[in-house]
């Protein structure tokens, strides 16, 4: 049997990244591909459901941003209810959505990357992990524990559960913020803004140990893809979609989200049934977009909240835009963060914001919704269609990952190309592609685990698809 | 209570009590605060002993046997256990079986956190299910304007049925079928939509017991049923002439 083995079912069952690098006749590293969420099925699945089901159905998708989904899914259903959402609802619904990104982005940050980062990623990997950190720099894994519990209590505060909160629903919330609640949430402000402040002096200045890095590191041009809203500052719940090449020109100010359809494609690779999302005018594959923290501060004028702005000019005083580099998705985390704080707090203070009136309610007055929101990952697509007895009939959602699954590839392949001589991948590949994967932060169950190396299995085929070499990591 | 009324003696796990001779086992019980797990028994309704939850050893001429509580009768010098490892074995096993024949996703259900089949599964400790799951093919019927049935979540307790013929007096839901392919339909197996019989009135949705059957609008965990409105419905149709 010379056939090769492309997705290695065990493998995924206990949390294994996939790579299968390609090579072509010429012995050059072709192809590469990460194989990321399995959607499929999950969107079979949501077929004959009621469509109030779908947000607790779509939380479920992924345990790492279910508010992500919640929102989205929520923003879908309202269209099919064709309601318009209390104003309060949307500002509460907009404080969960940026404490989700808060959290994910903290935990990415400082539990994932940061080892890497302050300890070296040719460090021991036993010690390269957040409780290495909590021994060689107590204080800054401390921030970034004391960060993300922010950004959970917040969604706890909020909807009451931590992980699956069923208190974003078709037409609002299901309940209105208490000032005890609002009162606590505005007293953990101060501390959190500390925090990033403090990341945002210690981060930058540590780049520069990673120069060659920012050079080589998922560093291509792309598009640029994201929400801005109509102040062309930085934009998670509504807005409209922006998009920009990779010399900084605008190609689109702003495109309909619930028009998704006609600017993305969405390609199926052979060999594989993950779907790579494109931007349609520029065909496939050169419609390759980039999504995301890194995107999303690329395409604004602004970030809108006053801390904010001041580290975005600082970023791209070193940094012109548009940043290319993908190792700067970790520098673009920390400036949402901060952006996600200060624009909470002003959310906090809106004068209605304890407003009782938090929920439409109708029966479904359309057969077709759609809900775009940027989740931490990036854009995030939802579309249903329901009969009219208010069950599924279709259902399709572009997510986040998938969003920038072309882009990662490309940051895979530049490493393996690094990295492969003939027909065996060197050992030191393993680190690479660990690091790129971080950088995008791709929602794969795997890329969590906090504590030890990323579970990785990288495949190299040759041009006929056998099996040349394989590398594991447990 | 009529004056023909015959009392009954009887044993209910360490406590001697009485009853009249119409009264089941689990109304005796209620009354001197003996708890046994019910699912398709509802304080209002006849009883049909569907769902074996409430089962009890029985002992009476020397025989044991286990009866359902909601169904049995009280006899004279009857010994009666509630609780013995062997029935909780037997209700847990019930509620796995329950579980392991239907689609059960509590996480998306708009029961979750207020249904009675979940919080028997948590009451009684029933950590897992030792039996394959089945995933039926079953069907939602969402024709009706206001109100859903997912087969999916039904347990075959018959409260519908009940409440639906002996208060409402609609009678538009019964039983269909046999075996696993047993299932609750709206009049002659109509979209509940089409079921002319019913009026609309709500009654079965608040009696049963999970999210089988929910009104329109309402997200996961928000479907709380009322039922307080029975046992009064039932009182006034007995003072009727
Ligand atoms: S009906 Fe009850 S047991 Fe079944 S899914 Fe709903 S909450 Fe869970
Ligand atoms: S629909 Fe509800 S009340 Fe009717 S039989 Fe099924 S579980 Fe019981
Ligand atoms: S409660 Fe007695 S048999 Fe169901």
């Amino acid at each position: 049997m010379t056939r090769r083995i492309e997705i290695n079912p065990v493998t995924r069952i206990e949390g294994h990244a996939m790579i299968s690098l390609h090579l072509d006749d010429a012995g050059l590293v072709q192809q590469a591909h990460l194989h990321v969420n399995q959607l499929r099925g999950f969107e079979q699945f949501c077929v004959g459901r009621p469509f109030y089901e779908m947000p607790a159905l779509m939380a479920r998708i992924c345990g790492i941003c279910p508010v992500s989904h919640l929102v989205a899914a929520s923003k879908a259903c309202d269209e099919l209810l064709a309601v318009q959402v209390p104003p309060t609802a949307t500002k509460l619904r907009r404080i969960m959505n940026l404490a989700q990104i808060i959290q994910s982005h903290a935990l990415n940050f400082f539990h994932l990357s940061a080892p890497d980062l302050l300890l070296g990623m040719d460090s021991d990997p036993t010690q390269r992990n957040l409780f290495g950190l909590l021994q060689s720099h107590p204080e800054r894994a401390r921030d970034g524990i004391r960060l993300r519990q922010f950004g959970q209590q917040i969604i706890e505060q909020l909807g009451g559960k931590r992980i699956h909160p069923g208190w974003i629903v078709p037409g609002g919330v299901n309940e209105p913020l208490s000032k005890a609640h609002r009162e606590q949430m505005l007293g953990m402000i101060p501390a959190a803004l500390a925090i990033i402040e403090r990341t945002l002096t210690w981060f930058p200045p540590l780049l520069d140990q990673f120069r060659a890095e920012i050079q080589t590191f998922g560093n291509f041009p792309s598009l640029f893809v994201g929400l801005a809203n109509h102040q062309g500052t930085l934009e998670h719940y509504d807005g409209g979609i922006r998009v920009m090449d990779s010399a900084g020109n605008s190609i689109a100010q702003w495109l309909e989200p619930n028009h998704y359809a006609d600017y993305i494609g969405e390609a199926v690779e052979p060999d594989s049934y993950l779907k790579s999302p494109y931007y349609k005018p520029l065909g496939y594959p050169d419609g390759m977009y980039r999504v995301g923290p890194l995107a999303r501060l690329n395409l604004v004028d602004r970030c809108g909240t006053p801390r904010a702005d001041a580290a975005l000019t600082a970023f791209n005083a070193r940094y012109p835009r548009p940043v290319l580099s993908s190792f700067l998705y970790h520098y673009a985390r920390l400036i949402e963060i901060m952006y996600g704080i200060e624009q909470i707090e002003l959310l906090l203070n809106d004068p209605d914001i304890l407003s009782e009136h938090v929920r439409a309610f109708a029966e479904p007055n359309r057969s077709e919704g759609i809900g775009v929101s940027e989740a931490p990952r990036g854009t995030l697509i939802h579309h249903y269609r329901i009969d009219g007895q208010g069950l599924v009939t279709y259902a399709n959602m572009i997510i986040a990952s998938g969003n920038n699954n072309l882009a990662m590839n490309r940051g895979i392949l530049q490493a393996a190309r690094h990295f492969v001589h003939g027909t065996e991948i060197k050992e030191g590949m393993l680190n690479r592609v660990e690091a790129v994967i971080r950088a995008f932060d791709p929602c794969l169950s795997c890329s969590t685990h906090a504590a030890g190396a990323m579970p990785l299995h990288i495949c190299l085929h040759a041009p006929d698809g056998r099996l040349l070499h394989e590398l594991w990591r447990e | 209570m009529p004056s023909s009324v015959r009392v009954k003696t009887l044993r209910i796990d360490d406590l001697d009590v009485a009853g009249d001779e119409q009264q089941t086992i689990f109304d005796v019980a209620v009354e001197h605060a003996i708890p046994i797990p019910t699912l398709c028994h509802l304080d209002g309704l006849g009883a049909v002993g569907a769902c074996r939850m409430c089962l009890v050893e029985v002992t009476s001429a020397n025989q044991t046997r286990l009866q359902p509580a909601c169904a049995t009768p009280i006899e004279e010098g009857m010994q009666i256990v509630t609780n013995s490892p062997r029935l909780q074995e037997y209700r847990r096993m019930i509620l796995e079986l329950l579980f392991a024949e239907g689609n059960h996703v509590c996480a998306v259900c708009v029961s979750n956190g207020h249904c009675e089949l979940q919080g028997l599964a948590q009451s009684l400790g029933m950590t897992h299910v030792r039996f394959p799951y089945h995933y039926p093919q079953r069907s939602v019927d969402a024709s009706h304007r206001r109100f859903v049935v997912d087969h999916n979540r039904c347990i075959l307790c018959t409260r519908c049925v009940r409440v639906c013929a002996e208060i409402e007096g609609a009678h538009t839901w019964d039983v269909m079928g046999a075996s696993s392919q047993t299932q609750v339909i709206t009049d002659l197996n109509q979209p509940w939509a089409e079921a002319e019989t019913c009026t609309g009135c709500g009654k079965c949705i608040h009696v049963c017991p999970t999210g089988a059957l929910f009104e329109k609008g309402y997200s996961v965990a928000e479907m709380h049923k009322r039922r307080q409105f029975l046992p009064y419905l039932r009182a006034m149709r007995e003072r009727e002439p």
